[in-house]
């Protein structure tokens, strides 16, 4: 996905079971698609944070905001342009490397700073965090390796704090 | 106090005013039938689950309270889904109540297990798991507040049955805490400022009313904004009432079956002011020749509808009573400081298209009946604040054609979800909630073939509403469709006008029934109906199958493109 293409909306809802269902529901619904999403636990225990990733042009995103803000659970939506936020995303990869392969993977890693998990005899698995983009370019360069299996958690996002106060829109309550 | 959880249930039900359920008992929900036999709540057996959905909209349509239904766990649940879905789509307020197996075996297939909260997710404005007695009270309050406040809907309650069985300590919530729910009612001051200016610039303007006046009970502030600029109203097939057919300002219903005057009045408005309505594709045609030169001003209680259809030039986010009285300040100052433009040649050309464009149809003396006659008749045969409710298809269209809606509450149909069998259930749910009125269904006999076993809950109710079924034999309407568009290649449409024999039927169903073949019995059938109010009556009038619905806008055309009657030769003498 290209940088920008994207909204993310950082949607405080109420910490409630059945509430991601009412969430994803709607969206798969009303022919939204979403790029992501991270569930997160909060500072306060009765709200949950999710960071969802919402296709810019699959729907206006104001009809998306204003559909989510419709469901009881939902407390307050912010929204952030892409280039107004800090975003980071978790990923973890099991490579092929065996003894030959071990020490080249390792400064692989060493320049993406990423962690070194687990090392067995054939295979490693690499921690790694970072912008999406880095994740991206990290995946190709392990490629040659020999990908065993990875997983990404999906972006969480926060606003970029030098503007937070102006760009931060908070979109509930519902007004024009 | 201690009170089972059955018992809680029933009493926050009447706390919140419930005064009648329609609902059937089964399994899972029978510990709360229990004590409803001491309960105030007056609760009427329907023959079938859909038919306690339909009754409830019926009752929330004609009194504006919302409709109680209650069943049991899986098919009853699903079968309460279409009105649920009908509810949702016409923002009716109706509060359901499932059984639902012990929360014990809740996931391990037991009898009568359905996942309701998932299967209604989608047709509720919000719905609730009960996992604790102790939150009976709350939840019941907040289904309550949520199924009436804000843009109105249905909400459901699923209620386990240990639940049903556990003991609680009874109070009442004194306030409802929904942190995510806070309908905005005001409005934007310089929104509703800037509306009047541009009402007061429009040479052209049209109010587009919609149900949405209704649900905020705001036909009277209609009238005065009406009234007060002389800007003429439209009325959607979901605000028929909401402003007085006999009202000069009126239109009358746009949309694909909508009047000629209405429809191009719109068409060729440079403002159109849309109060409660939603650009529903079947007003707008297709979308981009919808009014192509017009300015929009839309009010509407949901947000979400602002600009998902149409973006407007001026948006405003609030319940429409508010807003129009607020509007109707703002006219009358900004006239203090402002010429107004003369709408006078606009009226003009208006009343030349009502002229040259009326609804018409022929009524032979001894042709085959005609059913706008049979509608016309039965209007002008019973009081002006008459109860008219219908199914879907065409004798829907020419009901709300062909009646004169003069007062508010007084349609009772399925618009959104175009539910067929609505009529029937939902005159009952009206005639309920409005025993002081005259209530008629006027059905198709396809229809009434879905639903017309509730006649037998009416009859066992002494319920005595009346329906006329305008028997023509076919589903007519998607007859209407294969006639147009698929060069009269009929298929699976033909129903026969005979089979079933609806007198014997309805008599069967401890109804009196009448036949009706020709024209002149037409009016004395209404009259000895009219004479009947111990039971309900029901009328077999044999209507013209060849009859189609005109005007027409062909799906997927523009407004312009309006079919104003029937080409040469079409119907039958
Ligand atoms: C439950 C349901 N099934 C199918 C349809 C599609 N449909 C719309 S109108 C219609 C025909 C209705 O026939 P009838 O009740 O006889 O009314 P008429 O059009 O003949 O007046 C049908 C089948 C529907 N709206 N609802
Ligand atoms: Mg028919």
């Amino acid at each position: 996905m290209e940088q920008g293409t994207h909204h993310i909306l950082s949607v405080l809802v109420e910490n409630k079971f059945g509430v991601l269902t009412r969430v994803a529901g709607l969206f798969a619904r009303r022919g939204y698609n979403i790029f992501s999403l991270a569930v997160s636990p909060t500072e306060d225990e009765r709200y949950s944070r999710m960071t969802i990733l919402v296709d810019g042009e699959s729907a206006p995103i104001e009809q998306v905001t204003r559909q989510l803000n419709k469901l009881i659970p939902v407390i307050s939506i912010s929204e952030l342009s892409a280039a107004d936020a800090v975003e980071r995303e978790l990923m973890l990869v099991t490579i092929v490397a065996g003894q030959d392969a071990r020490s080249q993977a390792t400064e692989l890693a060493a320049i993406f700073e990423a962690k070194i998990l687990d090392v067995g005899y054939e295979s490693m698995t690499l921690m790694v965090a970072g912008q999406p983009e880095k994740l991206d370019a990290m995946t190709d360069l392990l490629e040659p390796f020999g990908i065993v299996e990875l997983q990404r958690t999906g972006r969480i996002a926060l606003p970029k704090l030098s503007r937070q106060s102006s760009k931060l829109r908070v979109v509930k309550p519902g007004s024009a | 106090m201690k009170l089972t959880g059955a018992q809680a249930l029933i009493k926050s039900l009447e706390m919140e005013g419930t005064e009648v359920m329609f609902g059937l008992p089964g399994g899972a929900i029978l510990p709360v039938y229990d004590p409803l036999i001491e309960s105030s709540i007056r609760h009427i057996l329907v023959r079938h689950e859909q038919g306690a959905g339909h009754m409830a909209e019926g009752y929330a349509h004609a009194t504006g309270r919302p409709g109680v239904a209650m069943v049991t766990s899986g098919p009853a649940a699903t079968n309460i889904v279409t009105p649920l879905a009908d509810a949702y789509l016409d923002s009716i307020p109706l509060v359901v109540i499932t059984g639902q197996v012990p929360l014990s075996v809740i996931g391990t297939d037991a009898f009568q297990e359905c996942d309701t909260i998932g299967i209604t997710m989608p047709v509720t404005k919000h719905n609730w798991l009960v996992t604790d007695p102790q939150e009976i009270p709350r939840i019941v309050r907040e289904a309550f507040h949520v199924a009436t406040t804000g843009r109105p809907g249905p909400v459901l309650i699923d209620f386990p049955k240990d639940i049903a069985n556990q003991m609680m300590d009874w109070g009442w919530p004194e306030l409802v805490d929904l942190p995510g729910y806070k309908p905005n009612l005001k409005g934007h001051p310089k929104q509703i400022k800037d509306a009047a200016r541009l009402m007061s610039e429009a040479k052209r303007p049209v109010i587009y009313a919609g149900g949405g006046i209704l649900k905020a009970r705001a036909a009277e502030a209609l009238l005065e904004l009406a009234e007060l600029t002389g800007i003429p109203v439209v009325t959607t097939l979901m605000a028929r009432g909401a402003f007085p057919d006999r009202h000069e300002l009126c239109l009358g219903m746009p949309g694909m079956h909508g009047n000629y005057t209405a429809i191009t009045a719109i068409q060729r408005s440079d403002l159109l002011i849309a109060l409660g309505s939603r650009f529903d594709d079947r007003v707008t045609g297709k979308v981009d020749g919808f009014a192509p030169d017009a300015k929009i001003i839309h009010v509407d209680i949901d947000p979400a509808e602002l600009g998902k259809v149409r973006r407007p030039d001026v948006p405003i986010v609030g319940d429409c009573k508010n807003i129009i009285e607020r509007l109707v300040k703002a006219v009358v100052a900004d006239r203090a400081k402002h010429d107004w433009a003369d709408i006078s040649p606009w009226m003009e050309t208006v009343r030349g298209w009502q002229r040259d464009f009326p609804l018409q149809y022929e009524q032979f003396e001894d042709g085959p009946l005609k059913p706008q006659f049979c509608i016309e008749a039965i209007r002008d045969h019973t009081p002006t604040d008459t109860i008219v409710a219908s199914g879907v298809g065409q004798h829907q269209m020419w009901t709300s054609q062909h009646w004169r809606f003069d007062h508010p509450y007084t349609w009772v149909n399925s618009g959104g979800l175009g539910t067929m069998g609505f009529a029937i259930p939902a005159a009952i749910g009206a005639k309920v909630g409005r025993p002081d009125r005259t209530v008629w269904a006027i059905d198709g006999d396809g229809c009434f073939q879905m639903t017309a076993q509730e006649l037998v809950t009416a009859s066992a109710e002494r319920i005595p509403i009346k329906v006329a079924i305008l028997n023509n034999a076919y589903l007519g309407m998607v007859r209407q469709w294969q006639h147009l568009f698929y060069e009269e290649r009929y298929s699976e449409v033909y129903l026969s006008p005979d089979l079933p024999d609806y007198v014997k039927w309805a008599e069967a169903m401890g109804c009196i029934a009448f036949r009706v073949d020709s024209p002149e019995d037409v009016v004395p059938t209404i009259e000895k109906a009219n004479e009947i109010d111990d039971r309900p009556v029901v009328i077999d009038f044999r209507t013209d199958a060849s009859e189609n619905v005109y005007p027409m806008v062909p799906v997927g055309h523009s407004n312009d493109d309006v079919i104003v009657g029937p080409p040469a030769g079409e119907g039958s003498r």
